[in-house]
């Protein structure tokens, strides 16, 4: 297959926190790949790491961090500069604040296709228009006039996502890109990405907390937790025979409507995602686990079924203690 | 470093206050005793300075290191007695504005711009002028001019404390406006009305200083750090110590104090925040 | 936008007229301006000849309104130590302070901005702590005493610059360079904070995630937001410069308004004392509507 982006052993740390321990990933040509877990699960700050964004008191290594086949992990500020918005491109959570409240809409986008392109401006101008009209803007040659606060939220990340892909990226990566978006407006732009997506080959990275999305969008789906990948393989797979109790949890706590009996209860995770430091051994879930054993505190085995699904639990895939 | 800062300014301002309150004491001579056969005898690490003068003598043969002391007296007492006054206005204003908000709140805005407009520095040499000069005058012209920074703090203070849960608890429990407002909103902006202190302290010095320099301050013979630099800018080509001595001094002590105000400021304002 | 012009227009006059009252009252503090005025030794009759002559038998009110009309038309009447119209003295000497104040605000963001940029860019490092020491020794240093070391080491060991007058270009810069210090701690502390602010903010790592430069990042992006207030306190701190301006041109013996009413003052010249107290308040409030109109104008938000 022909993978754009892969992850080996990707660790971060800030100060004493291991932040993410040690995740693979990889996104291939025309899929979208889910990162999905709870918030301070390390997803965002996975997302971020490929683009090379992180703080920069954050602690990072990667075994490997290839993008089209090139290993970009020791690669410096200034190729990073050269790949991010133009080879791969970002999008943020707040369409609010995400766009800068000095300056026109035009003035934003235009100024990536300068940089990455070298384009006139007239020409720039033009292919602002016409990615505008693609991703659904109504009346883009006004748009480029105007600035964020005369946009409303869902205009504001189709601005974003035109932005984003002004130079036909290869990987785009959009972390939780509708979350601060009304219901209605995320179920528009979640349609929009999956026809962009498509249209333009695109690999997406697709950071969020809610499985309905990933139920929606994802052909892969990675379920995150206190920094690493505890369950992966093909979105379907997964939410037809979850095998980590994290996933079955989060599973269990959508709203499913007609699977719900009436007066029963919805599901939910007790408790919140530890905060692990170095040193920390066996299951991160543990304290939180229906069926946790005082053996879960030993290092953790992980499973392969087919499919590429994985799963990293005490209890192998028959539900029985794997011994390991 | 920035525990550090705050440990430093705390240790200047406090040798500051000792030095002022034991003055008396700690003076080898009498700052106002002439000798005029000692006249600039020089501090002594120069050549020509000795054990009896350390600090030299100035132009009447007067005892530097005694009138530095004294002079430290002199800056306190007018750092300390202006914000005093400056505070209570400015509190009064600010906490009024910010507590009644409607036609008060204009009130109190209109008269804080009106402050701001009116060129302190002018103004204070006029009525040091027209009153005549002594340290009180001084005191009380700084003090009434100085008030805007206590009023703009308290007021944007009280706006925030006052739509607090528990400010609205006490209303609710029926206690009287004079109650809520001394006994709840004064209490919890007092911080930030401390940090305002010391910036108000440092620039009421350097203002005293500023207005002794230009002959309308504390009157002579006192020797307030201003005037002694004044006395000394004659001579200061062929004797630079006279005027590099209390400059230093009013250096110190300003940094002092603000260092202190910025860490009363890092350290009150992160205790709020939790 | 009209709304607020109209409104911050009409309250600044408002303010003007206040300090007008203030101006006036102010030379009438003491009992007996014409005792002050004909010297400790006056008869009664030259005493009561001045007080005639200058309308100070008149009722206060009166007194008033007859200045305040005079000077509302732009005539501030006569110096008493000149003997030529105050609005003429003053306008001889408007020029040099005017020119210095300029240099100085020009010097002050020359300064101060960079610094600011640098300070955040290096933020909790050791060059953000220098930074910071830099506007704590510019804030307690009293600028009367840092004019006069100026003149020592510039003037009289280094003999670079003149220790005073403005004969020659040199001659302003020492002036101009003690008058910036009034300015400075305030904008490098503002353009430090409002670069950290604006380096955290989303819209900056939006910039990073688009390959921008650094130079377009930190200049375009995150130093367009921390200008806002910087611009606007300038034209504030442009107004603290004018009232440095007295200290400064006493110590450098310049004869600007400055020194013009240091020297009114001492001699007791009132109507220019008045004159100069208004001209300064009322270019004090004319600079903060003008602080506040060029916010708004730059933030889009607000013109919009």
């Amino acid at each position: 297959m022909n993978a754009v982006l892969e992850i080996e052993d990707l660790r971060i740390g800030f100060g004493p926190l291991e932040a993410v321990r040690g995740i693979d990933l990889v996104v291939e040509r025309g899929q979208t790949h889910c990162l999905v877990g709870e918030s301070g699960c390390g997803k965002s700050v996975s997302a971020l790491s490929v683009l090379r964004l992180l703080p920069k008191r954050a602690r990072f290594s990667a075994a490997r961090l290839a993008f089209e086949g090139n290993d970009i992990a020791g690669l410096g500020e200034r190729g990073m500069a050269r790949l991010r918005g133009d080879r791969m491109a970002m999008i943020f959570q707040e369409p609010m604040t995400s766009l800068n409240p000095a300056y026109t809409i035009g003035s934003q986008m235009i100024e990536v296709l300068r940089r990455h392109r070298g384009a006139s401006r007239a020409a720039a101008v033009d292919r602002c228009i016409a990615m505008l009209e693609r991703v659904g803007v109504t009346a883009p040659a006004m748009r480029l006039g105007q600035f964020p606060h005369q946009l409303s939220g869902g205009l504001r990340q189709r601005v974003m996502i035109a932005t984003a892909l002004l130079c036909e990226p290869a990987l785009l990566i959009a972390d939780e890109p509708t979350t601060a978006l009304d219901v209605t407006v995320q179920a528009q732009f979640l349609r929009l990405l999956a026809d962009i997506q498509r249209q333009m080959g695109l690999a997406v990275l697709l950071i969020t907390h809610d499985l309905g999305v990933v139920a929606r969008v994802a052909d892969r789906v990675s379920v995150m937790y206190a920094g690493r990948i505890v369950e992966h393989g093909a979105t379907g797979a997964v939410f037809a025979a979850p095998r980590h109790p994290y996933t079955r949890g989060l599973l269990a706590s959508i709203p499913v409507p007609g699977k719900i009996p009436p007066g029963g209860r919805l599901g939910s995770i007790p408790g919140i995602v530890p905060r692990i430091g170095a040193g920390f051994a066996g299951c991160a879930f543990r304290a939180r686990c229906a069926v946790a054993m005082p053996a879960c505190a030993a290092p953790v085995p992980e499973h392969r079924l087919a499919d590429g699904h994985r799963f990293a639990c005490h209890l192998g895939p028959d539900g029985a203690w794997s011994g390991a | 470093m920035r525990r550090a800062a705050l440990s430093l300014g705390a240790a200047i301002v406090a040798f500051a206050a000792i030095l002022a309150i034991f003055a008396p004491l700690l003076m080898p001579h009498d700052p106002f005793a002439q000798d005029l056969t000692h006249r600039y005898t020089p501090p002594f690490w120069l050549p020509g300075g000795s054990s009896a003068h350390w600090l030299g003598t100035d132009g009447l043969g007067r005892d530097y290191l005694s009138r530095l002391i004294l002079g430290a007296r002199i800056s306190m007492l007018i750092g300390v007695s202006t914000v005093i006054l400056s505070g209570i206005i400015g509190t009064t204003l600010g906490v009024l504005g910010g507590y009644f908000g409607g036609r008060t709140d204009a009130v109190v805005m209109f008269i804080i711009s009106c402050r701001l407009a009116i060129p302190v520095i002018l103004v204070a040499l006029t009525t040091v002028f027209m009153v005549g000069s002594g340290l009180w005058v001084v005191v009380l012209t700084i003090g009434l001019l100085l008030w805007e920074r206590f009023a703009i703090v308290a007021r944007a203070a009280t706006r925030q404390v006052s739509g607090l849960d528990y400010i609205a608890a006490a209303w609710a429990a029926g206690c009287s406006r004079t109650r809520v407002i001394l006994g709840e909103i004064l209490p919890n902006i007092a911080h930030h009305l401390l940090v305002i202190a010391t910036i108000d302290m440092a620039i009421a010095i350097l203002l005293e200083a500023a207005l002794s320099f230009l002959g309308l301050g504390v009157p002579p013979p006192l020797p307030s750090w201003g005037l002694m630099i004044s006395e000394g800018k004659d001579y200061m080509f062929f004797k630079p110590w006279v005027i590099e001595i209390p400059g230093i001094a009013l250096l110190i002590l300003v940094l002092g104090i603000n260092l202190l105000g910025d860490g009363l400021r890092d350290r009150l304002g992160a205790r709020t925040e939790q | 936008m009209i709304r607020f012009i109209v409104r911050s227009l009409l309250l600044a006059m408002l303010v003007c007229l206040t300090v007008l009252i203030v101006s006036f009252a102010l030379t009438r503090l003491s009992g007996n301006l014409a005792i002050n005025l004909a010297g400790p030794d006056a008869s009664a009759a030259s005493i009561a000849k001045i007080q005639h002559e200058l309308g100070l038998d008149r009722p206060l009110p009166v007194q008033f309104a007859a200045w305040a009309d005079r000077a509302l038309h732009g005539d501030f009447g006569n110096s008493y130590l000149y003997h030529q119209s105050v609005s003429s003295l003053i306008a001889s000497h408007l020029k040099v302070t005017l020119q210095l104040g300029a240099i100085a605000i020009g010097m002050a963001i020359i300064i101060a901005v960079p610094l600011g940029i640098l300070a955040a860019l290096h933020e909790g490092t050791w060059i953000d702590t220098a930074c910071g020491l830099v506007a704590l020794i510019g804030q307690a240093v009293p600028s009367f005493w840092l004019g006069l070391m100026l003149i020592l080491w510039f003037g009289i060991d280094l003999r670079w610059l003149p220790i005073a007058g403005l004969a020659t270009w040199k001659g302003y810069i020492l002036p101009s360079f003690v008058l910036s210090f009034v300015a400075i701690p305030v904008m490098l502390r503002l353009t430090r904070g409002g670069m950290v602010d604006a380096l955290r903010a989303d819209y900056v790592r939006t910039a990073r995630a688009k390959g921008l430069s650094r130079a377009s990042i930190v200049l375009k992006h995150a130093f367009r937001n921390a200008a806002m207030p910087v611009v606007a306190v300038s034209a504030v701190q442009l107004g603290f410069i004018l009232g440095g301006s007295v200290v400064t041109e006493v110590v450098f013996n310049v004869r600007g308004v400055g020194y013009l009413a240091w020297e009114s003052i001492g001699k007791g010249d009132f109507p220019v004392v008045q004159a100069v107290v208004l001209l300064f308040a009322v270019t004090f409030v004319g600079l903060t509507f003008l602080a506040d109109l060029i916010g708004a104008m730059l933030d889009p938000r607000v013109r919009g």
